[in-house]
């Protein structure tokens, strides 16, 4: 069954092919058949190999399948081909079956938007994208899929084209994810002639054999990688297109930014794993960055009033977990929690478009309140990704994923106590803002007319996502709750065990601090919130307590500094030099050439006296030089 | 005599548009239409019943040879051939013109029957270039697709036509000059090397030149080229030229007469002049790498819309530049690609550009925006052109740049990093094309119809080349292998390598 892998990205594509060359002349029923059933066929087949994979499987833990050659250049032979192992096994479903959650809800949720058929045409293509992304078996193709789900990203944030903000946000998001893959394409190039293959396996068997620990070549190429990771995950220095992208609709944010897409750099570090094990330095910066940008996210998510800038901050600071893990070599780990994110935070993401809808396309929490009773049916969805998002102990899967990572800050290796009280205190950040938004806008005093309410095909993705964020935790279960590792246990098939020099012991103690840290957070936000706001309010509103909410809530000022140090500059000199400055060079010699002609064409007057002297001088100059010279 | 017969018949061709033109324009439509078919009919067949089938890459380089004596005293022959690279040429010329025959439909009605003969005698003479192989026949080709090209601008062209075409001619001619006395300077060089007075390719080739003669004898050459790739700082007849020429000018000249620049350089100035270029192959791909950025920044800063698609043509070809003085098979196969993408796309979106004017009657950017509720037909093909333009993986444009780049890496990174930087700067000019084109709101009332049958035909033709070649290339890649192995070990090398003296 295995074989049939090609089918799993093709069946979205084919949605996608059908659906824009129909551009549009389907009725709805029609596109809601084709946009979502591609996707759920494709999670259904997905589900049928993954089990196949799990009962059967191949040897080596790997299935290599190639469609076609599609290139053969001097040695340069990249291939149209498939890879699954445990890691692509976990992606593909990830993928395909959120996905398919998120194309049934929206086929609800979409279903007044004139674009219904574009809506389901650039999703599709994403789904497509993105599974050619987590199955390639080569640099190359990966990369296909990296840009695809780029472009459609770009396309989904400016679904709504009409206003001009949402294009910029678009334009945005492709920017800067793009100034990533410069780096990223770099660093293909130069694995690709230091180690002339882009087949991954072969190319990370080549750098084990060629490439010392620490050589400067690896270093170089891990960091280049790093670079494209960094840009389509939204991690520092390159966060500040995610939270402009919630400018799509919500079902977007959730599959793509939420869920899917933003966790590509995750997949391809850990994909790469090979390549930063021996980039010591470059998996320094792993860890430093994920820890640096959970921080500075947790910060700027505290000061935000829309619901989807908030979520969008707590994505870039969760990834920055991810980070944070790969960069310990906790890979698997890494993975744990990129799968438990994505069901509650796309499970966080569905619940506010609920909210957004019933709000009639309100944002901003300050104007809800009281969703509690009001809206309960997207009330509990949110409140239980709440708890995920907050890793809540024992009744939350984040719990689980999260606690695994801040545990293995600590006691990994590379670990340090440094990355600990970063990943501890982001921890308290994170329940922090999620109950700061969940009290200020589901507790209190309703501020706003509840106007619509889900149906099934809403409802349906929610609950589903929602048992998901409570058990799909029990998949790991750390010493003292039974000591399960099945997830674990599965990626260490593909991916190396993390070497933890702490024990049991340890592990229980840094796991109540952490709990300690997600109940105060919430704590924290109760009283800070819910109790008693007007003191935060008072501190926020005046000297630097001011300075430094205007300070998060901007994003730390980078969109700031981007737009004075690249963005004004390049407008510049694009205004400048409209006219083409080498062209001015042109345009004065054929003002001179003209003045030239000018000035002879005087000499023409007519008068055969000055002909004749003019001959006469010439012939004695010629005469002269042909006698003296 | 298949080659002389694909230039023979866009000749016959053209003279039999011009006099139906009279009696009704349909037929000289039609004429031209029918006179390209069959020229890329039998382009196809030669390309499939050469050696190995469609695989080039199993036979050897030439396909096909015509030789005639024509000025025996000077050693003239009328001599044509063809490689791969040739029948790539051809076919992308034959495509391109079937599609601006289309493109135009509707849009010249003044004249019809004149516009038919510059366009196809045009056509001839690039045939006629890519084919010849006697530096003289080349030349003369040269020019005899130049002449046509500047009657399309001057006469059927937008507001400041005659400015555009006067200008396109001095820059081209005027480099040309350079280019003869170059040639004349070979030949001269050969005869006194050799005795025989000969203006052949292949006897040429072989020819030993002083260092620093076969610098100035390749930079006549080069600049020649350059000017018509357009390489900065030689650029500047191209935006002129492009945006007042008509669609099927601008389609013609950027899908392929650029291509002559690009094929002469991978042609004549690499195998003739093979230490010279190479001495100078640091300068030209600084100089690849300047056109690209340049291009680019300069496309985006546009406020014509034509004017934005003919500035990134010089981003597009600064990459064609860069794999060719590269020096190695990969980035060569990239320049390759390259080439064929950007006709395929530049080509398309000149047609889309087209379009729009016909129906808006201006190309000021500034007075769209959102035209895809009016027409989401042109703003779908518009976006995908776009985006093969920016370089997706997955069309043809990207397989172009990425090899280009892959192969420049090896022999320079400082190059090779800056020109990656370009990727970013096209992501720019092609997101804002979309931006003020089709996304944001309306700044005018348009009431204008969508693309229609004909139109939609010809995009999703192009559309399709250009998916087909971006997964894939191979077909190109291979077509076109044996020519580009042979130009860069060129037996002039190989005389000079072994000192082999008379």
């Amino acid at each position: 069954m295995a074989q049939l892998l090609w089918l799993v990205p093709l069946l979205p594509l084919l949605g996608f092919t059908a659906l824009a060359l129909t551009g549009g002349h389907l009725g709805r029923r029609a596109v809601a058949w084709i946009g979502a059933g591609s996707v759920g066929l494709s999670a259904a087949l997905a589900l049928w190999i993954a089990a196949g994979f799990l009962l059967h499987p191949p040897a080596g833990h790997a299935y290599t399948l190639t469609a076609w050659q599609w290139m053969a250049v001097e040695g340069f032979t990249p291939t149209i081909g498939f890879y699954l192992d445990p890691l692509s096994v976990v992606m593909m479903l990830v993928v395909t079956f959120v996905g398919f959650l998120i194309h049934l809800y929206s086929t609800e949720f979409m279903a007044g938007d004139p674009g219904y058929s574009r809506f389901f045409a650039y999703l599709n293509l994403f789904v497509a994208s993105m599974l050619a992304l987590v199955l390639a078996d080569n640099l190359l193709f990966l990369y296909l899929g990296w840009e695809g789900v780029g472009l459609c990203s770009y396309l989904l944030i400016g679904f709504w084209y009409d206003d001009p903000d949402n294009g910029r946000a678009a334009r945005k998001a492709f920017v800067v994810t793009r100034i990533g893959d410069v780096a990223f394409t770099v660093g293909l190039f130069v694995l690709f002639t230091h180690l002339g293959t882009l087949d991954i396996q072969p190319l990370m068997a080549q750098a084990a054999a060629q490439w010392p620990a620490g050589s400067a070549l690896a270093t170089t190429a891990a960091f280049l990688l790093l670079g494209g990771a960094v840009g389509k995950s939204a991690q520092l220095p390159l966060q500040t297109w995610l939270p402009d992208a919630m400018a799509g609709p919500t079902p977007v944010s959730a599959l793509i930014h939420a869920a899917t897409m933003v966790t590509a750099g995750v997949y391809l570090i850990a994909r790469t794993h090979v390549l930063f094990a021996l980039a010591p330095a470059a998996q320094l910066a792993v860890a430093v960055v994920g820890a640096a940008t959970l921080l500075l996210a947790g910060f700027s998510a505290l000061t935000q009033w829309d619901i989807k800038r908030i979520l969008a901050y707590s994505t870039i600071s969760q990834i920055g977990y991810m980070f944070l893990a790969l960069g310990v070599g906790a890979w698997a780990v890494a993975i744990f929690h990129l799968m438990i994110h994505a069901f509650f935070k796309a499970l966080l993401f569905l619940s506010a478009g609920v909210v957004i809808h019933a709000l009639d396309d309100e944002h901003n929490i300050f104007r809800m309140g009281g969703l509690r009773r009001t809206l309960p049916a997207a009330f509990w969805p949110f409140l239980i990704g709440g708890l995920a998002l907050s890793a809540v102990p024992f009744i939350s899967a984040g719990f689980y994923s999260k606690d695994l990572i801040i545990f293995d800050a600590w006691s990994s290796a590379s670990g340090s106590p440094w990355l600990w009280a970063a990943a501890w205190v982001g921890a308290l950040m994170t329940s922090m803002y999620t109950f700061r938004l969940i009290f200020i806008a589901f507790f209190g005093e309703p501020r706003t007319q509840v106007t619509r309410r889900p149906g099934t095909r809403v409802m349906i993705p929610l609950v589903i996502l929602s048992v998901l964020s409570v058990i799909g935790g029990c998949l790991e279960l750390p010493a003292y709750m039974g000591n399960v590792h099945l997830f674990t246990g599965f990626l260490h098939l593909s991916l190396p065990a993390v070497h933890a020099l702490a024990g049991d012991a340890t592990e229980t103690a840094l796991e109540l601090l952490s709990a300690a840290a997600s109940l105060g957070g919430i704590y924290l936000a109760y009283v800070l919130f819910l109790r008693n706001p007007h003191w935060l309010r008072n501190l926020a509103s005046q000297g630097t307590g001011a300075a430094l909410h205007r300070f998060w809530f901007g994003d730390w000022a980078m969109d700031w500094l981007y737009d004075r140090l690249a963005v004004r500059p390049y407008y510049w000199f694009a205004r400048v030099n409209r006219g083409d400055v080498v062209d001015a060079f042109y345009r004065g010699l054929a003002l001179l050439s003209q003045a030239l002609h000018e000035v002879l064409s005087e000499t023409q007057t007519g008068t055969l006296r000055r002909y004749a002297l003019g001959m006469t001088v010439g012939s004695l100059i010629v005469l002269s030089i042909a006698v003296f010279v | 005599m298949i080659l002389l017969w694909l230039i023979l018949v866009l000749l016959i061709g053209g003279l039999l548009a011009w006099l139906a033109g009279p009696r009704h324009p349909l037929w000289s439509r039609w004429v031209s239409l029918a006179s390209l078919g069959v020229d890329l009919a039998l382009a196809l067949a030669l390309w499939v019943e050469a050696p190995g089938g469609v695989d080039l890459s199993r036979g050897g380089p030439w396909v096909a040879t015509l030789t005639w004596s024509w000025i025996p005293t000077f050693g003239i022959n009328f001599h044509l051939a063809a490689d791969g690279l040739s029948i790539l040429m051809t076919m992308l010329t034959l495509v391109l013109g079937i599609a601006s025959v289309l493109a135009s439909w509707t849009e010249i009605r003044e004249r019809v029957g004149f516009f038919h003969f510059n366009l196809l005698w045009s056509l001839a003479g690039t045939l006629g270039v890519f084919l010849a192989f006697d530096l003289f026949l080349f030349f003369f080709f040269w020019e005899v697709m130049l002449v046509p090209m500047y009657f399309l601008i001057a006469l059927w062209g937008h507001e400041r036509r005659i400015y555009a075409a006067i200008k396109f001619f001095l820059f081209t001619q005027g480099s040309g000059l350079f280019m003869l006395i170059a040639i004349l300077g070979l030949v001269f060089a050969h005869h006194s090397a050799t005795g025989t007075y000969t203006f052949d390719y292949f006897d040429l080739l072989g020819t030993r030149l002083a260092p620093h003669l076969a610098m100035w004898l390749m930079l006549g050459f080069f600049f020649a080229f350059a000017v018509k790739l357009p390489a900065v700082p030689f650029h500047t007849w191209l935006p002129d030229a492009h945006t007042e020429a008509p669609t099927a000018g601008s389609v013609i000249l950027a899908g392929v007469l650029l291509k002559t620049g690009a094929y002469g350089l991978i042609r004549f100035v690499v195998p003739l002049f093979p230490e010279a270029a190479h001495r100078f192959a640091p300068v030209a791909m600084a100089l690849g790498v300047v056109g690209i950025l340049y291009g680019a920044m300069l496309a985006f800063a546009q406020r014509d819309l034509k004017r934005l698609v003919a500035y990134s043509s010089i981003s597009h070809l600064g990459f064609v530049l860069l794999g060719v003085f590269a020096w190695n098979l990969l980035a060569l196969q990239g320049a390759v690609m390259q080439m064929v993408a950007h006709g395929l796309t530049t080509g398309a979106l000149f047609i889309m550009v087209g379009a729009i004017q016909e129906r808006l009657h201006t190309r000021d950017m500034g007075r769209m925006g959102a035209l895809w509720h009016a027409m989401p037909r042109m703003g779908a093909v518009g976006l995908f052109l776009a985006v093969a333009s920016l370089g997706l993986p997955g069309l043809a444009n990207f397989v172009g740049e990425f090899l280009t780049l892959l192969g420049s890496y090896r022999v320079s990174v400082p190059l090779t990093v800056t020109a990656t930087v370009g990727l970013v700067a096209a992501t720019v000019y092609a997101l804002i094309l979309v931006q003020k084109v089709f996304h944001g709101r309306p700044r005018e009332h348009w009431e204008a119809a969508d693309l229609g049958a004909r139109a939609m035909a010809v995009m999703l033709t192009l559309i399709a080349l250009v998916v087909w070649l971006g997964v894939y290339p191979q077909p190109v890649l291979n077509t076109a292998h044996p020519a580009l192995s042979a130009a860069l070990t060129p037996p002039a090398r190989v005389a000079l390598s072994t000192g082999a003296a008379p």
